[in-house]
């Protein structure tokens, strides 16, 4: 009880601190639906060039993007402030946050809530949600289950890969935009259909990494659609696995890295 | 005995304009020796740059492939990921993101000690940023378009003019992007908390100056626009067609012309945006 009182207090200090430059926040709010909006607006670009984009029409194409940037929208808010950590590590800022009798994670998260970024988690589900509906969707009891659990779990997938990559500054402090190939790279990835790239990328991003798994598989098996790769139509249940491989992997990064942390001292 | 006006602030004993040269030289060297320090960052950026690298190539080459004639927008799938590799080893050369020193040194009350300084802080700041882009050209432009040509055929300059107006193209750049950053900076000094400013300069820069797709892939009227009436496009979708050779030598030149417009525009509006705040700054904090 006490620790959620505590967790309160930090987020509605965030809601105050928000508050306090209120044309500041006003812009940043549309500021970051702007982000979503840009990269929605990026394909529809690239398609007034080509009728297809690795044999994708528009139409289908969306909704990859739908549920990517809906799980990635959900990720970046709840979690997405983690890539802090290395300047927190650099300062030594970190020591304080140790210090508390709270785990450490969710009050890094706290102590800088962004509730501007609450407007895009909501444009990048109606990015979905027009896909979706301007898609001649053959509706199954288990594709409905599909639409409901693939956004949560890219959503978490998206939420371990911010975690991981922050997790790197523990041990490398000057690891500076490297996570960003992973964080904002993957959702960049998981944008297009896979089939767009060369094999051995596809294969290192798509399957060794599993960001196949989260937006274009289930894409694919939600349209009816024949992998053009070959995998079996299930592969497109395989989001919430591999959002709790992800999330495995990031406990355990994170939890050795919260070990091996040593104080900059200055 | 020395006549001159003891106004007149010198750092050294050469005549005035010598000696300002060699002031903004020295500032130079000390903005590309900042960021000589970060090594590692360097190489982490690097890596990142590489990896975007591949996503926007495979995506635009994937377009050009089911485009009417391969060449969407004009551009060969050669030129596609010479436009691409390139844009990835400029973007650190340009920099077009993450400078905030300004709006953050307006809202801690550092600003008060650039003032004091006998150098304009326009002029200052511009020096600095130009030590950083060589910095960066040194060591970020190389890699990028390295495993670029080793992955996917390049488009390969035909024109020896190519290579000076490219050249020149990106020194341009660089000094609208710094005018761009310094302006949207500059708001703190209304703003106090210049973040959202910064957030839609972040924004509008990457798409606008042609980063994601280039901009041709855009209906006609809305890149006229961009052209002519924002210095979006000048900051990184001028120099890649150059390199590129979207155009025929006229408008190539064009391109660079343009640049040349917008650099003098941007930075006397800074200037000017800089004497107007001068005089209604309060400094903040004690």
């Amino acid at each position: 009880m006490g620790e959620l009182r505590a967790y309160v207090a930090l987020g509605a200090a965030q809601i105050r601190s928000a508050a306090s430059y209120r044309t500041s926040f006003l812009v940043e709010l549309f500021g970051n639906v702007g982000a979503t909006v840009f990269d929605v607006l990026t394909v529809l670009v690239l398609f007034r060039a080509t009728p297809a984009v690795g044999g994708f029409t528009l139409r289908e194409a969306v909704v990859i993007v739908g549920f990517s940037s809906a799980g990635f929208a959900l990720a970046d808010l709840l979690v997405g402030n983690v890539d802090r950590l290395k300047t927190y590590v650099r300062a030594g800022t970190l020591d304080a946050v140790l210090v508390r009798p709270l785990p450490a994670l969710p009050q890094l998260l706290l102590m800088d809530l962004p509730i501007r970024k609450t407007l895009r988690v909501v444009f990048g589900f109606v990015v979905l949600g027009v896909a979706i509906a301007a898609n001649d969707v053959d509706w199954t009891v288990s594709r409905v289950l599909l639409v409901l659990l693939t956004p949560l779990a890219a959503g978490v997938f998206f939420g371990s890969i911010f975690v991981l990559s922050a997790s790197l500054a523990f041990w490398w402090v000057d690891s500076g935009e490297i996570g960003s190939a992973f964080t904002y790279g993957g959702r960049d990835f998981t944008s297009y259909p896979i089939s767009v790239y060369d094999s051995w990328f596809r294969n290192l991003f798509a399957y060794a990494l599993g960001f196949g798994f989260i937006a274009y598989h289930p894409a694919l098996t939600l349209l009816g659609r024949d992998d053009p790769l070959g995998l079996p139509a299930w592969t497109g249940f395989l989001s919430p696995l591999a959002a709790l491989g992800a999330a495995t992997v990031a406990a355990v990064v994170w939890r050795s890295g919260i070990r091996h942390y040593r104080s900059t001292g200055s | 005995m020395d006549q001159r006006d003891a106004s007149v602030p010198t750092i050294s004993r050469l005549g005035p304009f010598r000696a300002s040269v060699a002031t903004f030289g020295a500032l130079i060297g000390s903005g590309f020796r900042r960021y000589a320090t970060y090594r590692q960052a360097t190489l982490a950026g690097t890596f990142t740059n590489v990896v975007f690298g591949f996503l926007r190539c495979y995506v635009l080459l994937a377009v050009a492939a089911g485009a009417v004639g391969n060449t969407p927008a004009g551009y060969s799938s050669e030129q596609l990921a010479t436009y691409v590799w390139v844009g990835q080893g400029l973007l650190s050369v340009i920099g077009i993101w993450g400078w905030t020193e300004l709006a953050d040194r307006i809202r801690t009350g550092d600003i008060a000690a650039d003032l004091l300084r006998p150098i304009p802080p326009v002029t200052a700041y511009l020096a600095a940023d130009l030590g950083r882009a060589g910095y960066g050209l040194l060591t970020r432009f190389g890699p990028p378009l390295l495993v670029g040509a080793i992955f996917f055929p390049l488009h390969v300059p035909s024109r020896w003019q190519t290579f000076p107006l490219f050249a020149l193209s990106i020194l341009l750049a660089v000094i609208i992007c710094f005018g761009c950053k310094y302006l949207v900076n500059a708001t703190a000094y209304w703003l106090q908390d210049a973040r959202g400013p910064i957030m839609l300069w972040t924004l509008g820069s990457g798409v606008l100056g042609g980063l994601y797709f280039p901009l041709r892939l855009l209906p006609d009227e809305v890149v006229a626009v961009l052209w002519l009436c924002t210095p979006m496009p000048s900051l990184l979708q001028a120099p890649l067609d150059v390199i590129a050779e979207r155009d025929g030598p006229v408008t190539q030149l064009g391109l660079v012309a343009l640049q040349v417009v917008w650099a003098v525009a941007i930075l006397a509006l800074a200037g000017l945006v800089q004497r107007r705040a001068e005089r209604r700054l309060v400094v903040q904090g004690g």
